[in-house]
């Protein structure tokens, strides 16, 4: 992480389509694709539209600031495309009933279409866009971010459908309640809403969010694209930036998967080529992938978990596979990024290690 | 059961007869600019053979990449009023939004958003719009636009919104021709929309295209249905195929797959068909191509169609050769080999001449190949075999050793012995594949659709029993149907055992009279 971002800096066309290809790589297979969140962004700018980016270390203490989010299933985002519109007025909703007037706005998720939805916000109310979000990925359950870790307030949360259907949750007791209450409103909406969530102070996302994760995100991008064009290794390229570890390199051989509470949750084994050739890694997964084990003969450990990031690559391309894409027979090479430090304390892993997920394994970073 | 396969390529126009499981007769000529009249040569030259003139032709399948080009190369597109049913949600991504500018200013006619569509569930999103669509209608009747294509949310799952708008522009304006993006595919509004909106791009090429292929046939005096082969290795009828000729696009490569899989009679092997300028190495899985897992981009426009995984590479039988250092390829001389290789008489050195060189294959005058030294093409056919090689490890999907089917006129070039490979395999008739791929076509039908609360073995029973219903409705012997894809998958973050379901069965075409 780079101390010295530069404090508020416009974000180019060329930016977002890097930020496109970096969330989708931080969304650790979840999070749906950006690619319409990048439609919206490229309108936007051919319209004049420009978006700037902001430290949160420039923010006052007593800034407010929107977290947005799109909730749901990423399959009905792809019949219900993707509006920039709506998160604006999720944010608007949030301004009425709160009476506050938003400094800026940011990112719960910087992994997956939610990594740019704040961008498309911040272009029609004329904000800037805090370089920073709430969980530094994608995860799938609104208590497994940096602010619930926190025990920040987890209400009101506005909720929008483009009908005309508005709803602000406006307490509950507990980051789980949020989770379930607004999943029913959610789901109620066609499994589709458009978010806004607790007000957040400048104080708050200094002390707790996940700071520089947008520039993070570019820089990935960039990275991948560049090595695209000049038909250089763009995994390389990834572990450079990110300071991520390669895991495994091989083919997609079994890919299962159920649904349980409203969530993909499955399994998926890649046979190993190259130096891993004899192996398999087998990759758990709920929306994310959660935990790698590598198997070999009779021994099979686990030699990854949440909440270090996993992410499955396309070795050619680069480009990230979703837990929901990923097929038989795709050559993917598997790599770690180093989770944020707030979810390495015991409370972090309360609500993001192994056991949150049902995996009864002490953590252990693939880093230490 | 006797079938002519025809392949008209960028090249040639290859056209076999099939009788009994059997190649009886094969012919090869170039391909002609209207198409046709290379049809017509082919169809001449294969009568000429005794066999051939002796009894009645059950079908003419013919494979064409003759729709696919005419988009990559933007000629005789029509232009197309999109009509989108899903508002208010998808607003700021209108039809259109994602094509590239000079194709987006050959096709955009007219752009109409109304008020309709569906959720994931079955539910209605809105109520369909129906005094917005009437005015839809009377606006492109009044334009003068004839081809028409209509996307609404959700209408894989449901498509009344669709029909609907349908039955209101045939009122309104009868002559229009309509493609509904549900006839083509997967959940996915974008991209199924640009499916639809390509296709009523191509309706007036297809109506004259096929009506095209039909005089050639009659031409020939063969009284045979005429099938079009698609992209899954499958076919469809030719009213089928005017109406909806993208699903066509990329039948070439498929055909000469399944022609190998077919003339091997090996239905799980490694495939590569060596043409002129290029090899595209492809993986039979039940003697059909594996899909690519991306989406597809045709012309720059991003789809959803079925398309064979192919990995290809710069190696043909007409790759220049270039010396110290020693590298062949990409650039080719391409149909002009049988001027410019030197055993043709030419002066530029081919592969072939190496080839020819090193007595791997007998083409042309060898004497014309004197001058180049032996270990030059040792050094050329090594590089050749390694790029092969490298290319066969790519689309591998196992770690052992498979077998591979050499097929198309450059076959020669692959060696006996392969890293990875268990086994070459040549075959008769192996240059002519792609036609014995045509000839050889299934009929299919699928679906892909979500069901809820419902166990996956009946979610997918359901489902199988839908696409059987398709395959037959296109013509397939029921009794020959085979599930050849089943992929299952829950909806994320959703309740109630939310169950994707896409099926995919295909057999035999059904003979005269058999129902």
């Amino acid at each position: 992480m780079r101390d010295a971002a530069p404090a508020m800096r416009k974000i180019t066309r060329e930016d977002i389509e890097c930020l496109a290809v970096g969330a989708w790589i931080l969304g650790t297979g979840g999070g749906g694709s950006p690619y319409l969140g990048l439609l919206n962004m490229r309108r936007l700018y051919a319209e004049g539209h420009r978006v700037e980016l902001m430290s949160p270390f420039d923010l006052d203490g007593e800034d407010r600031v929107a977290v947005v989010s799109n909730m749901g299933a990423p399959l009905v985002g792809q019949e219900r495309l993707a509006d920039s519109r709506n998160i604006a007025r999720a944010v608007a909703m949030q301004e009425e009933y709160s009476s506050v007037k938003f400094r800026a706005v940011m990112s719960l998720e910087i992994g997956g279409g939610n990594g740019i939805q704040p961008l498309m916000a911040a272009a029609h109310l004329g904000l800037p866009v805090v370089d920073a979000d709430l969980m530094g990925r994608a995860y799938p359950e609104a208590q497994m971010t940096s602010v619930a870790v926190g025990d920040l307030r987890p209400y009101p949360c506005a909720l929008y459908d483009p009908r005309g259907l508005e709803s602000i949750v406006t307490n509950v007791p507990s980051w789980k309640w949020m989770e379930r209450v607004t999943r029913k409103i959610c789901v109620e909406m066609g499994s589709i809403a458009s978010t806004c969530k607790a007000p957040r102070t400048g104080r708050e996302i200094k002390d707790w969010g996940i700071h520089f994760t947008v520039s993070k995100a570019i820089g990935i991008g960039r990275r991948v694209r560049e090595a695209q064009r000049r038909h250089e290794d763009p995994i390389a390229a990834i572990l450079g930036e990110a300071q991520g570890k390669q895991l495994f390199r091989g083919k997609v051989v079994d890919v299962a998967r159920r649904a349980t509470e409203g969530f993909l949750r499955g399994r998926c084994v890649i046979e190993g080529l190259d130096e891993h050739r004899g192996a398999r890694l087998e990759l758990a997964f709920q929306n994310e992938w959660v935990v790698a084990w590598r198997a070999e003969g009779e021994k099979r450990n686990p030699i990854a978990m949440s909440p270090d990031l996993i992410c499955v690559l396309d070795t050619v391309s680069g480009n990230a596979f979703g837990t929901e894409t990923i097929r038989y027979g795709m050559r993917v090479t598997v790599v770690a990024l180093p989770a944020p430090p707030v979810f390495l304390t015991p409370k972090g892993l309360e609500h993001v290690g192994p056991r949150a997920f049902g995996y009864d394994l002490d953590f252990r970073s693939v880093f230490a | 059961m006797r079938r002519i396969g025809i392949d008209v390529g960028g090249t040639n126009t290859d056209a076999v007869l099939l009788q009994d499981g059997k190649v009886v007769h094969a012919v090869k000529t170039p391909t002609t600019e209207d198409v046709t009249s290379g049809i017509v040569t082919a169809l001449g030259l294969l009568s000429g053979h005794p066999e051939v003139a002796r009894g009645a032709i059950d079908g003419v399948v013919i494979g064409t990449t003759h729709f696919v080009n005419a988009v990559v190369q933007r000629r005789h597109l029509s232009p197309v009023a999109a009509i989108r049913i899903g508002l208010p949600a998808s607003a700021s991504l209108p039809p259109f939004c994602d094509w590239p500018e000079d194709l987006a200013a050959l096709v955009r006619g007219e752009v109409i958003m109304l008020e309709g569509g569906h959720e994931y569930d079955g539910r209605e999103f809105m109520p369909f719009d129906e005094a917005g669509m009437r005015a839809a209608a009377r606006q492109i009747r009044d334009s003068g636009l004839r081809s028409v294509a209509i996307a609404a949310s959700f209408s894989p799952l449901d498509p009344s919104h669709e029909e609907r708008a349908r039955a209101i522009l045939a009122e309104e304006c009868p002559e229009a021709s309509i493609t509904l993006s549900h006839e083509l595919g997967r959940i996915g509004l974008l991209e199924r929309e640009n499916a639809a909106l390509l296709n009523a791009a191509l309706a007036d090429l297809a109506r004259v295209t096929i009506a095209g292929f039909r005089d050639a046939i009659a031409a020939s005096h063969i009284d045979a249905p005429l099938f079009i082969t698609q992209n899954d290795g499958t076919v469809m009828s030719a009213e089928m195929a005017m109406a909806l000729p993208v699903m066509s696009f990329a039948s070439g490569a498929t055909n000469s797959m399944r022609g190998a899989a077919f003339l091997s009679g090996l239905q799980d092997a490694m495939v590569v068909d060596v043409g002129g300028t290029s090899s595209d190495v492809g993986q039979l899985r039940r003697g059909f191509p594996r899909e690519a897992n991306s989406v597809v981009e045709i012309g720059e426009v991003r789809t959803l169609f079925r398309m064979p995984d192919l990995f290809s590479i710069g190696l043909g039988g007409g790759s220049i050769v270039s010396e110290s250092p020693v590298t062949v390829g990409p650039q080719s001389v391409g149909y002009r080999l049988t001027e410019e290789a030197l055993v043709f008489g030419g002066k530029t050195l081919t592969v072939t001449d190496a080839a020819v060189t090193a007595a791997v294959v007998k083409i042309g005058e060898v004497k014309n190949a004197a001058g180049v030294p032996r270990d030059l093409a040792r050094a050329v056919l090594d590089i050749a075999k390694a790029k092969l090689e490298d290319a066969i490890d790519r689309m591998k999907t196992e770690a052992g050793d498979v077998p591979l089917i050499a097929v198309g006129g450059g076959a020669f070039l692959v060696p006996k012995k392969l890293a990875g490979v268990s086994e070459v395999i040549r075959v008769e008739h192996g240059d002519c594949a792609n036609a014995v791929g045509a000839a050889i076509a299934q009929i299919s039908g699928e679906t892909d659709q979500v069901y809820r609360e419902m166990r996956r073995e009946d979610a997918i029973a359901a489902a199988e029993a839908q696409a059987v219903e398709r395959a037959v409705a296109a013509g397939a012997e029921r009794s020959t149907l085979q599930t050849v894809d089943v992929e299952d998958m829950p909806l994320a973050y959703l309740p109630g055992n939310a169950l994707r379901v896409r099926v995919r069965v295909a057999g035999e075409m059904r003979g005269p009279g058999e129902h």
